[in-house]
Formats: structure tokens, sequence, C-alpha cells
């Protein structure tokens, strides 16, 4: 081979790696890409997706219910403007509380259950997670009306 | 008094690195010594006043100085001591402080260890660093200052983040700086190099030992961030894909690169601009991460209270690093040029290999940490992609690197024999495959994943061990102290490091594929059992520690009846804010597993939620990242690198290749 | 050729820095309320230091005034206290909710470091924040001599907001006081 022909390969061979790499982050984020729903959204739902979501919002006061006998425990998400009832196996984050922002990972049931197998709520510094803080700002905003979402 | 006198000197610094990155710049360029000489006494001068500001900050959280409003928000009367003198690195402003005493540290090391450099090439370096240290210094005076006082002194200061009153949290910021801010030494050898477009591989030689401890330090501190991470928060994860996290992940994987890439510039030649180019890129990651971290741009569990305003500077920052640097390198380096060519099978295109699947993970982590930002910015809704993007795109890109891992330092430079190679490995292969199907076995269930996983870890010891072996043998005629002399640390650090990252792979495909986690509801004297261990409750009772009240659960531990360990996982509820609970997780190690129990809330009567955690094969996590660390210390104290530094040699032909021989050589 | 070596690799950081500044200016903190330029709503609560008092908005109205809504369960709340100590020394009346929370929890928060507020109205169910439209606290309001809303920040403040927004809105607001 000349020199040139070995380079052409060597960069040809560079552009094959970096096209696969493509092909595999693009099909990868098909598979892991989550989207955010907000609780009016899913109350406007006329079919369940069956894909995995967040919601995101407040948890609203007083709708947080542990259950004594297992590890299940079921509250309210609200955008202040409807809720949406989430369940939840385990161990809730430190700072999960009533009246607090918070983001649920999950499914949705038939019956508008969300099913959630995370919840993340802040640590610290930050008050309330973007995505909750979006949820509200949505619902204070009906389509057409302020920021374009 | 001693904050002001602090304000005072890091105004100082500032000035001398304003001059530090004109004088000996000017210097070079005129041909004018004593005017490239003041490159060093600035670095030290600056250094010296840094040293002294960072001594008036822990000083007045020693004194609890309430006056100074970082100490207020960040410390309080009852915290314990070593947490005052911690607690300086626990927020933005003084961890930003500590960041800018590092460099100026760096500046002076290399000052100290670069008397046989050439002349402007010293000059050149310690200018690019001065440019560095002006940035970071003015970002701390003008956005971030920790002396700002506040015109009322509270009685009490708020409180250190309960979550940072922890021994790894102590050292994982300063390792972690040590070694972004190391990555700005590199890339002033980087620019000192575009500048005189000239790399030869004295340039290289020299670069190359910075260029590792800087990495064994990014990869400590990593690795320190993840141990905390496991045990602090309390949820049994180790790495969670945090756009924080993936801040620092990228500038290792870049880094990373560029090691390997600096090896073939020093020993062919070959790789020049590239090796440039991942220079660049790794401290632009560093400024990236930085921007990450400290503007809020991306929320994340750990970043710091966002503002703006240093959102802009760290932005501004950034651009005029890329934009100058890329317009440097698009003048410059077609005169430094791409460097010796090699064939198609080579150590050469193995490396090449290897940079490539770094930079394209790289490039998979920042397209995975931003993507979400710019639907975001344009309106186009709200996503996240988490762990599942990050381990789909990254199993692929991971198999075939660690197999090359296990070949490369095997090949011959310039031109080799893939036959040979087959014939010299096909009985470690034939190991590892062997391994790989019979390992699995061991944790009661075969999984494909876990069995390719460790089986890409043997293949990397059994190489690694077998290339030791061959060339100890080689010189076996010279009887036993030639032949483990014939180990030079370069060498044999290469492989530590190659068999740490082994190690770490093995923890990986054991701990995910086996590890069990389970919230369960106790009441005393009840047993729940997860991974094959049975935790039993036996009460739970308030303890009082320095600054927190606690309760604190006895759980028994046994396996098959036998007594494993008695643990004891803390719900703590800090003085300064009793509201906010803390878990406090109870282990116990051994070598193939971890058994981890978290105290959650109290349920009805005396009954709690507890997390029982089974982690198989952790501990070869930490031990691994340490060997890696350890490895690269190793090759960076190599003789070879000290003869290069003592030796007064200025090469003139430059651009040249170095004269080797062609044939059989180790990557060191 | 040259040219366009050296055009996309600046396009795409120009892109991408260009991108983080989109992203920096997104503060979605910034939350106009339905309720500014309205009169503070109605409410009936106790006082905080004294069951048997009640304070209502009538309490709240006749200065130019901040309304802060803390609890002491509120991490951010704590770290913006300073401020507000800085703001009650510099003479402004500062009226509160204390919201979602209990009477002894909230004593020791006030206790750690004094009460920077005029008026604490307690509010442990969270009745008047619905009025008063609260998603999370922090949250601060300001209020002018009549009673109307005037202003409204979400979150905590600090002093950048303080010195750009909040203290020259109440400057104004004393000046066209009657």
């Amino acid at each position: 081979m000349t020199k040139r022909q070995k380079r052409l390969t060597l960069v040809l061979g560079v552009l094959a790696g970096v096209a696969i790499a493509t092909g595999l982050i693009l099909n990868a984020f098909r598979d892991a890409m989550v989207f955010f729903v907000t609780p009016s959204e899913v109350m406007a739902m006329t079919e369940m997706p069956e894909r995995k979501f967040r919601i995101g919002g407040l948890v609203e006061a007083g709708s947080v219910v542990r259950d004594q006998q297992t590890v299940q425990v079921t509250f309210r998400v609200t955008d202040t403007a409807v809720s949406v009832p989430v369940t939840f196996e385990g161990i809730l984050p430190d700072l999960f509380r009533e009246g607090q922002g918070v983001v649920a990972e999950g499914r949705i049931d038939s019956q508008g259950v969300f099913h959630a197998d995370k919840v993340l709520a802040r640590h610290d510094e930050e008050y309330m997670p973007a995505e909750a803080q979006a949820a509200i700002e949505r619902a204070g905003h009906p389509p057409g009306a302020g920021k374009g979402y | 008094m001693l904050p002001e006198l602090g304000n005072f000197a890091l105004v100082l610094a500032l000035c001398l690195a304003i001059a530090q990155s004109v004088l000996p710049l000017i210097g070079a360029s005129t041909g004018n010594e004593p005017l490239m000489r003041t490159g060093r006494s600035l670095a030290v001068g600056q250094f010296v006043f840094l040293v002294f500001s960072y001594f008036a900050l822990t000083w007045a959280f020693v004194v609890s100085d309430f006056s100074v409003e970082y100490v207020a928000r960040n410390s309080n009367l009852a915290l314990p001591m070593q947490y005052k003198i911690t607690a300086v690195w626990g927020g933005h402003e003084g961890s930003l402080l500590m960041w800018v005493t590092i460099l100026a540290a760096w500046g002076v090391a290399v000052a100290a260890f670069s008397k046989a450099l050439p002349r402007e090439m010293l000059a050149r370096v310690m200018g690019v660093l001065g440019m560095v240290s002006v940035g970071f210094l003015a970002f701390t005076v003008l956005t971030s200052n920790p002396f700002n006082r506040l015109l009322r002194v509270p009685a009490d200061g708020a409180d250190l983040n309960p979550l940072l009153q922890d021994p790894g949290m102590i050292v994982h910021p300063p390792l972690l700086y040590m070694g972004y801010v190391g990555m700005s030494v590199v890339f002033a050898f980087a620019i000192a190099a575009l500048i005189s477009g000239r790399l030869d591989a004295a340039w290289a030689r020299w670069s190359r030992p910075w260029t590792t401890v800087a990495w064994c330090f990014m990869t400590l501190g990593i690795g320190v961030g993840s141990w905390w991470a496991y045990y602090e928060l309390g949820w049994g994860g180790w790495w969670f894909w945090d756009p924080v996290e993936n801040a620092s992940f990228m500038p290792w994987l870049v880094a990373t690169a560029l090691i390997h890439s600096l090896a073939v510039t020093e020993k062919r030649g070959g790789f020049k601009v590239w090796t440039l180019m991942l220079a660049i890129l790794a401290f632009a990651l560093t400024i990236l991460g930085a921007f990450i971290v400290r503007s809020g741009v991306i929320t994340s569990v750990h970043s710091f209270a966002a503002d703006p305003d240093r959102g802009i500077f760290l932005l501004g920052m950034l651009a005029v690093t890329l934009l100058g640097a890329l317009l440097l390198y698009a003048l410059r380096a077609p005169r430094v040029g791409f460097g010796g060519g090699f064939g198609w099978y080579s150590r050469e295109s193995l490396l090449l290999g290897n940079n490539v699947l770094l930079a394209v993970a790289c490039a998979a982590v920042f397209v995975g940490t931003f993507y979400p930002l710019a639907l975001d910015a344009f309106g186009l809704g709200k996503i996240s992609v988490g762990p599942p993007y990050f381990d789909s795109v990254f199993l692929p890109l991971m198999i075939p690197l660690l197999f090359l891992v296990g070949i490369a330092p095997q090949v011959a430079w310039k031109l080799a024999d893939p036959v040979e190679t087959a014939r010299q490995l096909r009985w470690a292969f034939l190991a590892a495959l062997a391994i790989s199907v019979v390992w699995p076995l061991t944790m009661g269930l075969w999984k494909p994943l876990t069995a390719l996983g460790l089986g890409l870890a043997a293949w990397i010891l059994l190489t690694a061990a077998l290339d030791i072996r061959n060339r100890m043998m080689r010189r076996r005629s010279q009887g036993i102290g030639s032949m483990v002399r014939s180990l030079r640390p370069s060498f044999f650090g290469m492989h530590l490091a190659h068999a740490g990252l082994a190690i770490v792979v093995v923890a990986i495909s054991m701990v995910n594929s086996y590890e069990v986690d389970r919230d369960v509801r106790l009441g005393p004297g009840e047993t729940a059992s997860a991974g094959g261990f049975e935790f039993t409750l036996m009460g739970v009772e308030p303890v009082r520690g320095p600054n927190y009240d606690a309760d604190q659960a006895t759980i028994i531990v046994t396996r098959n009846e036998a007594h494993v360990a008695v643990l004891t996982p803390q719900r703590r509820y800090y003085d300064s804010q009793p509201e906010n609970p803390m878990l406090q997780a109870s282990l116990n190690r051994r070598p193939t597993r971890d058994v981890y129990v978290s105290l959650g809330e109290r349920l009805e009567g005396e009954a709690w939620l507890v997390r029982l955690h089974y982690k198989p094969y952790m501990f070869w996590m930490w031990t691994g990242g340490l060997l890696m660390a350890f490895g690269g210390f190793l090759a960076a104290a190599d003789r070879r690198y000290r003869l290069a530094r003592d030796r007064a040699f200025i090469t003139e032909e430059g651009l040249a290749p170095p004269k080797r021989p062609v044939g059989r050589e180790v990557l060191e | 050729m040259k040219l366009r070596r050296v055009l996309l690799p600046l396009v795409a950081v120009l892109a991408i820095l260009g991108l983080f500044y989109v992203g920096l200016g997104m503060d979605a903190r910034e939350l106009p309320s339905p309720l500014v330029g309205k009169p503070a709503p109605a409410f009936e609560l106790e006082s905080f230091f004294d069951p048997e008092v009640t304070i209502t908005e009538a309490d709240f109205i006749g200065e130019v005034a901040l309304v802060n809504v803390w609890a002491s369960w509120c991490v951010t709340c704590l770290r913006e206290k300073p401020l507000l100590m800085e703001l009650a020394r510099q003479g402004i009346t500062i009226h509160s909710f204390n919201y979602r929370d209990t009477r002894a929890d909230a004593m020791r928060y006030l206790s750690r470091d004094n009460n920077p507020y005029t008026t604490i109205a307690f509010d442990p169910d969270g009745d008047a924040g619905l009025e008063w439209g609260v998603y999370a606290t922090p949250e601060t309001y300001v209020l002018d001599a009549r009673g109307m809303i005037r202003y409204k920040r979400i979150g905590p403040l600090n002093a950048k907001i303080l010195e750009e927004e909040v203290l020259p809105l109440i400057a104004r607001l004393e000046a066209e006081k009657p």
C-alpha cells in the first residue's frame, strides 16, 4: 500500500468506528430516554403508556400514608392543579417531605395509579427538583400562555 | 483582621498571576532571559500568598469567626474540630480557594523540577500556567470571595452539611482538585509546544510524568467519591451517572487516552497533534466540570448552590480556553505534524483503537449529560436518560477496549504480526475462557454478561503476568537480580494499573449481576433475609454523637445459623437540622462481599424500615482503583524521567522522530 | 480548505457554548404569580407565640413590609435567615408564616440565631399557604402600605436579588406612601 492508501484506510477505520459509536448512542437513547410528564398531562392521557416515565410536582400535604405492616407507602403528587396517586415500596429519600418537591419514576397502571420504582428528592441546597418546578409552572400556565412549553 | 489580610494576599496573588501570564511570554518571544526567569519567582510568590490566604480562612474556621459569611454558612460552634478544618473546602468559595492554592503548588512544582527544560519552553509553560491562575483567581475574587464579611455577626453559624461530615468527603475534593489542576499543567505544556511549533520526544518525555501523576490523583479522587457515595448516601449505589460524577469522569477518560497517546509520541514520535488535542480537551473538560458543578446549569445531588453570575464567568473561561487554544491549534498544528507512520497491525494502531474507544466513550457521556439540557433549552420537552443509557453505550465500547488492554502491551511497535500475537497469547486466551465459564458458577447462577466481564478481567491479568514472565525470562542467564531489575517501574506500573482496571471490572461484573437490595419491615426480634444472609433486629436505642442524636439499631447477621457480624446502622438527627435525619449505614466487609444495612423510618410500635444490602466483591472495586493509581505513580517515578529532568539537553532537530530500534519494545 | 478546517470545529464549539448560555438563563424559579398586584389574601391564624391571639391579614397591613414563609425543616430557610436578620436590623418589617411546622421545632429554629420576624402567624396545616399560593418554602412577598402584593420570590432571597430588586422596590414603595 502507498502512504496515501494507508492513510485512507486509517481514516476510513476511524470513521467506521465513529459511525458505529453514533449508532450505539442513538440506539441507547431510544431505549433509555425517560420522558417527564406533569400530573396535568397524566390526567389528560386517554391511554396509559407502557413505558416508564417520570412525574414531578409537590407531595400533596396530608397525602402520605405509610402502610404499617408492609414497606409500602402511598402519596399524591400535585402540580397544584391536579394530583396523581403514587405508590412506592421502600425507604423514601432523606428530604422527602409533604409540601416539598419530588420526582417519581415508574409506570402507571390502568387505574391511574403510578407505581414508582424510584423516588427522588433533593439532598440539600436546591429546594426543589427542576422537573417538579416545571410541572407546577406548566400547571399555572395553560398552553399558549407564558413560556412555550 | 486576619480575614482582610487573607483577602489582601488573594488579590496580591492575582496581581502576581497577571504578571506571570505576561512577562515570561514576552521574554520567550524576544529572547530576553531575565524576563523568562520571572516565571519561576512569580509562581513561588503566588504560592506563598495563597498558602497564607488559605491559612487565614482555616483560622477563621478554627476560631469560629462568624463575621466571615462563608464561615457562618459552613460551620458552627458544635462542629468537631477536624470538620471545622475540612469545612474550609466544604462549600463553593472555600473549595475554589483550595483549587487555586493547589494550582499554585503545581506551578511551584513545575518551576522546581524543570531546571533542565529549554528556557523558552519553561517560560511559555509558566506563562500559560499564569493565565490559568488568572482565570481561577479572578473568578474567586470577583464572584466567590470566601472572605466576605457579614455586617451583623450571628451568634452561631449554620452548619457544615452533615453529608460532608465524613472522612471520605475530607479527602475526596483535594484529590480530585489535584487531578483537575494537574490537567492545567499538561495543558500548559501543550500550549507551549504549539507556540513554539516544536514537539519532540524530549517534550513528550517531559509531559508524561506530569500527565500520569495528574491522572493518578483524578483516579483516586473519583474512587474516593464513589466510595463515599456508596456508604454515606446509604443507598448502596456506587456510581449514579449523575452529571457531577460525569463532570469528573469525562476528563478522566480523555486523560486516560492522553496517557496512551503520549506513550506513542514519546516512543515513536507519532500521534503528535492528536496528543496536543487531547491535552487541550482534558483541560477544557475540567473547566466544563467546574461549570457543571458550580453554575447550576444542571441540577444534581451534590452541586453547589446555583448562581448564574458564576456560570457566566466560567462559561467565559471555557470560551476563551477553547477558542484560544483551538485557534492556536489550527494555526500551529500543521507545523507540528502527526508524526511517524505505522502498520495496520502494530502497537500504534492498537493504541489508536484505545484512543478512539475512549474518546467515543467520553463523547457518549457528554451527549448523555447534555442532550436533556439541549432539548429543554429548545423547549422540546423534559427528558432524563439515566443509567440505562450509559450502561448500554458503555458496555459495547468497553468490551473491545478491555480486550485490547490484554493485547497491546505484547505487540511490537511499527509493524507486528497478528498470527504471532495469537500464537503467544493462545493459552492465556483459553485460560481466560475457562475462568469465564467457571468463576460465575461460584455465585450459584451463570450469567453471560458476568462471564464476559470476568473473562476479560482474567484475560488482562493473565496476559500481564505472561508479559512480566517473558521479560524476566529473557534475563534468565544474568541471575535473579537482573531479572527483577528488568521490571522497570514504568513497565511494572503499567501492568499494575491494568491489573487494577481488571479488578475493578471483576467488581462491576459481580455486583451488577448478583447484588441484592431489599427494603423490609423489621420488629424487634424479627428476621429477614437477603443474599443468603439472615438479619435479625435486636433493638433500636438512642445514642448521642458529638453534634447529633441518633437512633441506633443493633442487627445481628448470620448465615446458615453461623454468626457473621453485628451491624449498628444509625439514623442521625444533627443538632443544626434535626428535622432532616441522615442515614448512616453500617457494613461488614469481607474480600468477596459486603453486607450492608441502613436504617429507615420508624413504623408503628417498635418496628422499623430497614434496607438490607448484599454486595459481592465490592472490596475489589476500591482495591482496583487504588492499584490503578499506585501503578500510575510507580510509572511516573521511573528513573528515565528523572534522567530526562536532570540532563540539560536542548534538542535542536526538534521535529525528527526519536531514533530507536524497530522491533519488540515494551510500552512504558 | 484551510478555512473549512477551522470553521467546522469553531461552529461546533460556539454551538455548545451557546447551549450552555441558554441553559444558564433557564431560571425556573421566576414564576410570575397571579397574586402580584392583588391585595393580600385574607386568613385567620393563631399567633405563633400565643395561641390565644389571632392574626389576620390586617396585622400584615399598614406599612411596607416583607412576608416570609418559612419552616424549621427547611434547610434553605436556615441559610436564608442571616439575610433576613440583616434586613430586620436595617429596620425593615418582616411578617411571616410558619408553614407546616410544630411550635417546638420552630422555637428551636428561632432561638438558634434570634428572630428576624415582627409577626409570626402559625400555619401548621398550610391553610393560609393555600390562599397565598405558596409553592414551597422559603417564599417572600413584598406588601405595600395598602396591603397590595407587589412582588413575590419563590425560593431563597440572596444578596443580588435584594440589592437589585427587593430593596429598590421597598424604597420606591416607601416614597409613594401617602
